[in-house]
C-alpha cells in the first residue's frame, strides 16, 4: 500500500471533469485506489464519492493505492495531480 | 418585466412553451417475497443498461461545434449511471429495507441530491441537477412506459420551464429553440453553461414571476441583462431587434478572435492583459482572450468591511485569483486608497487636495504594519501562480527603495517560518506622477517592469481634476506633453531592458493603439471587454503603418490635431 499528498491546482478544485478523469484513470487499473480528504476516505471509483468530498484548489488531498499493480498506479495518479488537473 | 441572471449573450425573440416536468412518486410498496429482490436488482440494472445506451446516442451524435462542455457533462453522466456507489446504496435499500427499486433509486438520488444542494460551493450546489438528471433517466427507464414521445416546436421557440436538466439543454434542438428561461438555476448550472456554449439565449433564476407567463405568448429574451419582456409593444421590439442584430454581429468578432493571437500583419505579437478585481473577473478574462492580468486592484478586499482584512483573508483572495490565471501572469497593485476612497475602519483626515495627498505607497511607507500584512500575503500566494508585485503612486527612487527594504522583510518573515514562495517573483511601479515618467532612466534600473497608469498621469501632468466638470474638457490623453511622457517611458524601459506595460485608459481607446504600438508598446492591460476590440485593430494593421502614425502625431503640435487624425486612420 502506497500513500502520497498531493496539492490541488486546478481553481475549480477537483469539480466534475477532473473527477471523470480520475474515475476513468482509476478503471486502467487493479489496484484499489482511494482519496482521503481530512477524516474522510472514499473509493476513487466513484465519481458521486469524490464530487461529495468537495475537494478545492489549494487544498491537500491524499491517495491512497493498494494492489498488484500500485507503482504503475500511483505514476499516473502523480502525472495527473502533477500535470493534467491544470489544463482539466 | 421580469428579471432573472442572462448567462448567455444574445437576445431572443419568439414566442413562449411552457414545459412541464413529469413528477415521479414514491409508491410505498414493499418487497415481501425474498426472490423478488433479485427482479428487483435486476430492474435496475436494466434500466442503468437502457440510460447508458441513450447517453451514448447523445455523445455520438454530439457536435464538436457545439463545444465541448456538453460532450464532458455526458461524460460526467455516464460515469453518474454506472457509479458503484450508488448501485450499492440502491442495492443496500431494496435488500435491507424491503423496498421496490422505483423507491429506491428516488430515495438514493434525494440523498444525494441534498448532499450536494448544503454544498457550500455554488458550483457544488449545481451537480445536484446532474444527479438528478441522471436519476430521472434511469426512472424512466424503470417504468414500462418508458420513453416520452418526442416534440416537436414551431420555429423561434423560447422555452419556459421550472429547471432545465443539463440533458434537455443538450439535446434542445436550435432549429427552433431560441432560448429558455427557468424559474430555478444560477449561471453556474450546466444548463447555463451549454447554453453559453451552444449559442442558446438564456435567463436563469427568474424567480415565481416567470409562472405569468402563458403559452405562446411573445417573449424578448435578453441573455445578456437578464431581462424578459412579455408582450412588448412594437417599438421595444424594433429596438431589440437592432440589438439582436448587434449582438449577433459582436459576437462573430468575439467568435473569431478567441483564440488568435494579437499579432500585427507584419508579425509583432502583442500581449492583451486584463484589468480585474477579483478571481471571477479572471473568468470573464479568459473568455475573452486575455493572456494574463496586467491589473489587479486589490481595494475591493479592503472595502465594505470594518476592519483591515487578515493575512490570511488577503492570502486567500491572492490564491484563488493565482489559480483562476492558470499560469497566466497576474500584476497585483499594492493598495491605492487615499481620501476620495476612504475606507470606514481606517481614519484619514479629510483634506484639500486628496489626489495630492496621503495616498497609496505613501499611506503603506508610513503604515508599513498594513503594508507588510498586504506583501506577506502575495507572497504567499505566489506559490500557486505567476503573480508580479506593483507599487502605485511612485514618485521617485527613495520610494522604491523603501518599499522593498519593508519587501524585504516580509521574505525574510516567510524564510524563518518555512513557507514557500516564488522566489524571482517580479517587482514593478506604476508610472502615473510625471516625476516618475520623467525619471524613467533612473527607475528602471530599480525594476523589473513599469505600467504606465495614463488616468493619473494625464491628470497630474494636465493639472486637470477630471471629476471637476467645469474643466473635465480640459482632460485630454492626447495632449502632447502627456504622449511625450509616455512616449519617453517606453523608451527608457527598452533601453534598460525592463518590460512596460500600459493599464489605463488609453490602452482600450481603439483609435490610441497603432500609435501606442509605434512608440514602442508591445502589453495593454484593459477591461476585458476592450481586448476583442483592440486585438481586432492590432490583428489588421502592419508595423510600419503604426510608425508613421506615431511619427506623423509626435510632429503634431495639439491634440484636436491629433485626436482627428487618429480617428481619420482607425476608420
Amino acid at each position: 500500500m502506497i500513500s502520497k499528498d498531493y496539492i490541488i491546482t486546478a481553481a475549480e478544485g477537483i469539480h466534475a471533469r477532473p473527477a471523470t478523469a480520475l474515475v476513468k484513470l482509476t478503471k486502467r487499473f487493479k489496484s484499489t485506489i482511494s482519496i482521503k480528504k481530512g477524516d474522510r476516505v472514499v473509493k476513487l471509483n466513484s465519481l458521486l464519492n469524490i464530487l461529495s468530498l468537495a475537494a478545492k484548489g489549494g487544498e491537500t488531498i491524499s491517495i491512497i493505492v493498494d494492489g498488484e499493480d500500485e507503482v504503475g498506479a500511483l505514476v499516473a495518479i502523480d502525472m495527473f495531480f502533477h500535470e493534467e488537473l491544470k489544463h482539466l | 418585466m421580469i428579471t432573472g441572471i442572462g448567462v448567455s449573450a444574445g437576445i431572443a425573440i419568439g414566442r413562449a412553451y411552457l414545459l412541464k416536468k413529469q413528477e415521479t412518486a414514491l409508491t410505498g410498496l414493499t418487497i415481501t417475497d425474498e426472490a423478488a429482490i433479485a427482479t428487483e436488482i435486476e430492474k435496475f440494472d436494466k434500466a442503468v443498461e437502457l440510460s447508458l445506451i441513450e447517453v451514448n446516442i447523445l455523445i455520438d451524435s454530439y457536435h464538436e461545434a457545439n463545444g465541448s462542455e456538453g460532450l464532458e457533462i455526458l461524460e460526467a453522466h455516464i460515469e453518474l449511471l454506472s457509479d458503484p456507489q450508488i448501485k450499492e446504496d440502491v442495492a443496500e435499500k431494496i435488500f435491507a429495507e424491503k423496498k421496490n427499486v422505483n423507491d429506491a433509486v428516488i430515495e438514493v438520488i434525494a440523498d444525494a441530491v441534498t448532499m450536494f444542494k448544503n454544498m457550500e460551493d455554488e458550483y457544488m450546489r449545481a451537480r445536484a441537477a446532474d444527479v438528478e438528471d441522471i436519476g430521472n433517466r434511469i426512472l424512466k427507464n424503470l417504468s414500462p412506459t418508458g420513453k416520452a414521445p418526442a416534440h416537436t416546436y414551431p420555429p423561434d421557440t423560447i422555452i419556459i420551464a421550472d429547471d432545465l436538466s443539463p440533458s434537455d439543454t443538450i439535446s434542445m434542438d436550435t432549429t427552433c429553440i431560441i432560448g429558455f428561461a427557468t424559474r430555478a438555476g444560477g449561471k453556474t448550472s450546466h444548463a447555463a453553461i451549454i447554453a453559453k456554449s451552444r449559442g442558446i439565449t438564456a435567463v436563469v433564476g427568474c424567480g415565481n414571476l416567470l409562472t405569468e407567463v402563458k403559452n405562446n405568448d411573445l417573449l424578448i429574451l435578453d441573455g445578456q441583462s437578464g431581462a424578459i419582456m412579455v408582450n412588448p409593444d412594437e417599438q421595444t421590439i424594433i429596438t431589440y431587434q437592432a440589438k439582436r442584430e448587434e449582438c449577433q454581429a459582436h459576437n462573430l468578432l468575439l467568435k473569431s478572435l478567441k483564440d488568435k493571437p494579437a499579432i500585427t500583419t507584419d508579425g509583432i505579437a502583442v500581449k492583451l492583459l486584463a484589468n480585474i478585481a477579483n478571481a471571477d473577473d479572471m473568468e470573464q478574462a479568459h473568455d475573452l482572450g486575455a493572456e494574463g492580468s496586467g491589473l489587479l486592484r486589490t481595494e475591493l478586499l479592503f472595502m465594505g468591511r470594518d476592519a483591515f482584512p487578515s493575512e490570511d483573508e488577503q492570502f486567500e483572495f491572492y490564491k484563488a485569483v493565482a489559480l483562476k490565471a492558470k499560469g497566466k501572469p497576474v500584476i497585483v497593485r499594492t493598495l491605492d486608497i487615499g481620501g476620495d476612497k476612504p475606507l470606514p475602519y481606517f481614519n484619514l483626515p479629510a483634506e484639500q487636495n486628496p489626489f495630492l495627498g496621503y495616498r497609496a505607497i505613501r499611506i503603506c511607507l508610513d503604515r508599513t504594519d498594513i503594508f507588510i500584512t498586504q506583501l506577506k500575503a502575495i507572497l504567499r500566494a505566489s506559490a500557486f501562480g505567476k503573480l508580479k508585485i506593483m507599487f502605485p503612486m511612485i514618485a521617485n527612487v527613495q520610494e522604491i527603495r523603501a518599499a522593498k527594504i519593508v519587501l524585504n522583510e516580509a521574505i525574510e518573515d516567510l524564510h524563518k517560518a518555512g513557507i514557500s514562495f516564488d522566489k524571482t517573483i517580479e517587482i514593478g511601479i506604476m508610472i502615473e506622477i510625471p516625476s516618475a515618467a520623467i525619471t524613467a532612466d533612473l527607475l528602471a534600473k530599480e525594476v523589473d517592469f513599469f505600467s504606465i497608469g495614463t488616468n493619473d498621469l494625464c491628470q497630474y501632468t494636465l493639472a486637470v481634476d477630471r471629476m471637476n466638470e467645469k474643466i473635465k474638457d480640459l482632460y485630454d490623453p492626447y495632449n502632447p506633453g502627456v504622449l511625450r511622457l509616455i512616449s519617453y517611458v517606453i523608451d527608457q524601459a527598452h533601453k534598460n531592458n525592463i518590460e512596460v506595460g500600459m493599464c489605463g485608459e488609453l490602452a482600450s481607446d481603439a483609435n490610441a493603439t497603432l500609435l501606442l504600438l509605434g512608440m514602442g508598446l508591445r502589453e495593454f492591460s484593459m477591461s476585458a471587454t476592450s481586448i476583442p476590440t483592440i486585438k481586432n485593430t492590432i490583428n489588421n494593421n502592419a508595423m510600419g503603418f503604426a510608425n508613421q502614425i506615431y511619427e506623423r502625431v509626435m510632429a503634431m503640435d495639439n491634440s484636436t490635431t491629433i485626436s482627428a487624425y487618429l480617428k481619420e486612420v482607425n476608420k
